[in-house]
């Protein structure tokens, strides 16, 4: 298979990687970066497990393939919290018992992740609507929402948002 | 006063969880492991007449192709129960039959996945194609005989007959029936259908394993039950248990599917041939298509009541679809009795019978709930029908027939049920529904109505007299304690609240007990995490090997202090002499014991039975607002309120509670695997199987009303499957009560409930 040379930033470090041409994203984070944090549920773009954070936006990463992200800038959830010091969503999932068998929490708190750096103030419809790609059959999504909303309600001094 | 057990602690693992660690069984790989694949079936019934796998093997990569010509030849069940396993012996790692379309034909290792996948289609078979068994209703009798083989086995009598396409025929009476129908002022009776559904754990099925430098096969596998998945290797395979070392890391959820155990028989073979290591990691459509559902059921449900109010007769007749194996075929069927005829208490007679047939269909399996979801479907939803030919209210005809505590229990043989809030349950819930006010329905608009419907349940805590879990809690060198145990966190939280117990028990902090599970070289027994047993059984075991400990830490202490072990007494920190300064720190005394002159590790074992299986309870309330131009139906509000003994953790309880009653949604709405008329999946994907997403569901609202179980750990039952149950018949309930359709088929579609407003405009 074909390879091509990529250089893109993993968690804000820049990178340079040889790809093979047909990898999917995900494959290439797993694989050959052995950064197993972002998961695959599916393989197809139905479950989100795999959601990883391109240039700002909430991307599937089994939908992308790998040569496709060259001058692109990718976080995952191995670079949401800096060392020890976790990410307010992860601490809120964290604190709201929001993580069941956690298969999908990277995916979710990525998803949660781009909603708030782009609209801190959102409104819980806002917060479903960007979950609603991010399937769970464990928690039932209530306690999800409600970590999410916890932070984005820090985030504007506690103010409720509608 | 307790410090931990009822506190919403976090769960242990989720740090590890929400920073990505490396977890799960794929994260934790070994390197160089061949990857597998398998060639299946797209016949629902056929013989392999030719197969040449000459071209696959020759590709450069490939390391082993397996056929039906190289495995052992020994018939076993992937179902894990205990040993003897009710779940028939009845299929081979590869046979020559394939029975479902998606059945194994062949198994292919290579260097990678590009690789296997084209060996996989340079595989030539041929096949004698029979008529599939497709619709179970038709089973029985067939002509085509799903399993015809001779060496088909059953430990014990489940009433098989195999040549009628029968896998177990089954009959528990009490009470003559027909006699006491015959004296009851009020008789209903309706048939009603349970879907097959899809577990659909977001991490798919996924086992490797490796030979270590004793030549011993270690699997490391997202299972629930390593201990029957090391007994059911030894077989499939012929080769010795002590041989096999079943490792289970975090699972990214279970729900009952990985109580079979699907994909570690082919690795296995894998790495028995080559030696290598070998990965399988099942893709959706694969999970979806060649692992189990829930068995599909039809119940004729018939009650009979008196003028007094007292429900009498419960009878239901079954039939169940297997499909193509016989995975927990007769014990789901069982469990669809056990767990409905003794929640109504007055009966004079009850009567559970029925067949579970075989068809040329993906098996069924275990799935959360385990025939008591589909049972509570039919009963719950012929109780409201009842209640509306009697005109009484269906809370009041389920508070006046429930069983109530101190009462004897049908579920007991007679004996008392100890533990019951289930009249506080639905007490609570109307409240919180508003159930004075909404019920039966309010219009909202034209062409929009609201109802509002309930439903009770109970399921078991543990299977009784089976279930056996030992516990092991160490102190170690340093001061802190190891609790091993062989049950399975499948995401639910179990690890912590079992580390809550035993740090409860021995007053010491929630980080100073490190939690080991399961690894069957390591761990002591446990049947793992299934029927609702952990809290309950493995609790047990954990509570009481906890007070083991603590008693040789008192006597340790004392002896050390030279006073005798009444004098003293342990706070987690010290071991001190009652009213004095004298005492010993428990990192001092431990060691002392440990590396220090004692020479004496302490260990606090237990092993836990129980003669009962408590039932928790569930009052479940739905709202919903049915359109009465699209028939379309909008689930607004649920209300849960639950009796599971006393919660352990409200957070995981809760988080359980809510994910359990929206999975119950998914079934009540939407979830259905369906096949085609020859037998081929149709919903093989989530965008043909749709499971609820956040937007889905409205609001689900969840309380408890704790009982005090005498028997469990702390006064616990089990939360993990009664969960599930009342959705169905209390979102039923609500649609009939919102526009008189009366769904018996589940799901209850938009395109079901708009054909019934068009049946009953055209009757008025």
């Amino acid at each position: 298979m074909a390879k091509q040379t990529i250089k893109f930033f993993i968690n804000e470090i820049a990178a340079t990687a040889e790809v093979e041409t047909d990898k999917l994203l995900v494959d290439f984070l797993r694989e050959d970066l052995a950064m197993t944090g972002t998961k695959k549920g599916c393989g197809v773009g139905e479950c989100g497990a795999c959601t990883v954070i391109i240039d700002g936006r909430a991307v599937n990463s089994c939908m992308v393939l790998a040569a496709t992200i060259d001058g692109s800038s990718i976080t995952t959830i191995e670079g949401v919290n800096k060392g020890e010091q976790l990410h307010r969503l992860q601490q809120s999932f964290i604190d709201h018992g929001a993580v069941q068998c956690g298969f999908c929490t990277p995916g979710m708190i990525l998803s949660a992740k781009a909603l708030l750096d782009s609209n801190p103030k959102p409104t819980e419809q806002e917060i479903k609507t960007a979950l609603s790609g991010n399937l769970c059959r464990c928690t039932g999504y209530h306690k999800i929402v409600a970590a999410v909303t916890a932070v984005s309600e820090a985030d504007c001094g506690g103010e409720k948002n509608e | 006063m307790r410090k931990l057990v009822g506190k919403g602690v976090p769960k242990i693992d989720g740090m590890a969880i929400a920073t990505g660690k490396p977890a799960y069984t794929e994260d934790l790989v070994v390197a160089n492991a061949l990857v597998v694949k398998i060639l299946r079936s797209p016949h629902a019934f056929a013989r392999i007449t030719f197969i040449d796998v000459a071209k696959a093997a020759a590709l450069k990569g490939v390391e082993c192709v397996l056929t039906y010509q190289d495995v052992p030849k020994q018939r076993f069940t992937l179902a894990g129960q205990s040993y003897p396993e009710p779940s028939p012996y009845d299929r081979l790692i590869l046979d020559d039959m394939v029975r479902y379309v998606g059945d194994e034909v062949a198994i292919v290792a290579a260097v990678d996945e590009r690789t296997a996948l084209a060996a996989i289609d340079l595989i030539q078979v041929e096949y004698e194609i029979f008529e599939p068994v497709v619709d179970f209703e038709t089973a029985i009798g067939h002509p085509s005989v799903v399993h015809p083989e001779e060496d088909l086995h059953c430990n014990f009598d489940i009433g098989m007959k195999k040549d009628q396409n029968i896998v177990s025929s089954q009959r528990v009476e009490s009470g003559n029936v027909e006699e006491e129908l015959s004296q009851c002022d009020f008789v209903v009776e309706e048939t009603f259908y349970t879907q097959a559904n899809a577990q659909c754990m977001m991490e798919t099925y996924r086992a490797f394993n490796y030979l270590d430098h004793m030549g011993r096969l270690v699997v490391v596998s997202s299972t629930q039950v390593p201990f029957h998945a090391k007994r059911m290797l030894a077989r499939a395979l012929k080769m010795p248990a002590g041989k096999i070392r079943v490792i289970k890391p975090r699972i990214g959820g279970g729900f009952g599917g990985k109580q079979s155990s699907c994909v570690e028989i082919f690795t296995a073979a894998v790495t028995l041939k080559t030696g290598k290591p070998a990965i399988l990691v099942y893709d959706r459509e694969e999970t979806f298509t060649c692992t189990t559902s829930r068995h599909a059921m039809r119940l004729k449900v018939t009650l009979g009541a008196d003028k007094d109010g007292y429900i009498r007769v419960v009878d239901i007749h079954g039939l169940s679809d297997t499909g193509a194996y016989g995975e927990h075929a007769s014990t789901v069927f069982m469990v669809a009795g056990e767990k409905t005829l003794p929640l109504y208490n007055q009966t004079k007679a009850v009567r559970f019978m029925g067949n579970v047939v075989y068809t040329n269909k993906m098996p069924a399996g275990a799935f959360r709930g385990y025939g008591a979801t589909q049972g509570t479907f039919a009963l719950e939803s012929a109780v409201n029908l009842l209640a509306e030919k009697m005109g009484v209210d269906p809370a009041e005809l389920r508070l006046k027939n429930i069983a109530k505590e101190g009462e004897p229990f049908r579920g007991f043989k007679g004996g008392i049920l100890e533990s019951s809030a289930l009249n506080r349950c639905i007490e609570t819930g109307k409240e919180m529904i508003g159930w004075a006010v909404k019920y039966p329905r309010r219009s909202v608009s034209e062409t929009k109505v609201r109802g509002i419907g309930m439903a009770v349940t109970m399921q078991g805590s543990g299977i009784a007299n089976i279930d056996t879990a030992s516990a092991e809690v160490r102190l170690n060198d340093n001061g802190d304690f190891t609790l091993l145990v062989g049950s399975t966190d499948m995401g639910t939280g179990s690890d912590t609240i079992l580390a809550q117990m035993a740090a409860e028990v021995l007053e010491v902090s929630l980080d100073q007990i490190i939690v080991h599970a399961a690894d069957t070289d390591v761990s002591p027994f446990d049947p793992g995490s299934y029927a609702s047993s952990t809290t309950y059984v493995t609790g047990m075991a954990v509570v009481r090997a906890a007070q083991d400990l603590k008693q040789q830490i008192l006597e340790e202490g004392a002896k050390f202090l030279q006073v005798s072990p009444e004098e003293v007494a342990f706070n987690g920190h010290t071991v001190r002499m009652t009213g004095t300064d004298k005492m010993i720190s428990l990192k001092k005394l431990a060691e002392r014991l440990v590396v220090g002159p004692v020479h004496r590790q302490l260990v606090g074992n237990s092993t836990y039975g129980s003669p009962v299986s408590p039932p928790p309870f569930i009052a479940g309330f739905a709202e919903v607002e049915v359109d009465k131009e699209t028939g379309k139906v909008e689930l607004l509000d649920y209300v849960a309120v639950v009796d599971c003994g006393t919660v352990i953790n409200p957070h995981l309880a809760r988080i359980q509670t809510e994910g359990g009653i929206v999975q119950g949604i998914g079934m009540a709405l939407y979830e259905d695997v369906r096949v085609d008329s020859k037998g081929k999946l149709l919903s093989n994907s989530f965008m043909q199987y749709k499971i609820p997403c956040r937007k889905d569901i409205g609001t689900v609202r969840v309380a408890f009303k704790e009982s005090f179980e005498p028997t469990g750990p702390f006064g616990a039952k089990s939360v993990g499957e009664v969960v599930i149950n009342t959705p169905a018949p209390a979102i039923a309930a609500a649609v009939y009560n919102a526009v008189g359709v009366r769904i018996t088929q589940l799901p209850i579609t938009p395109e079901k409930v708009f054909m019934g407003l068009q049946k009953n405009s055209t009757r008025s």
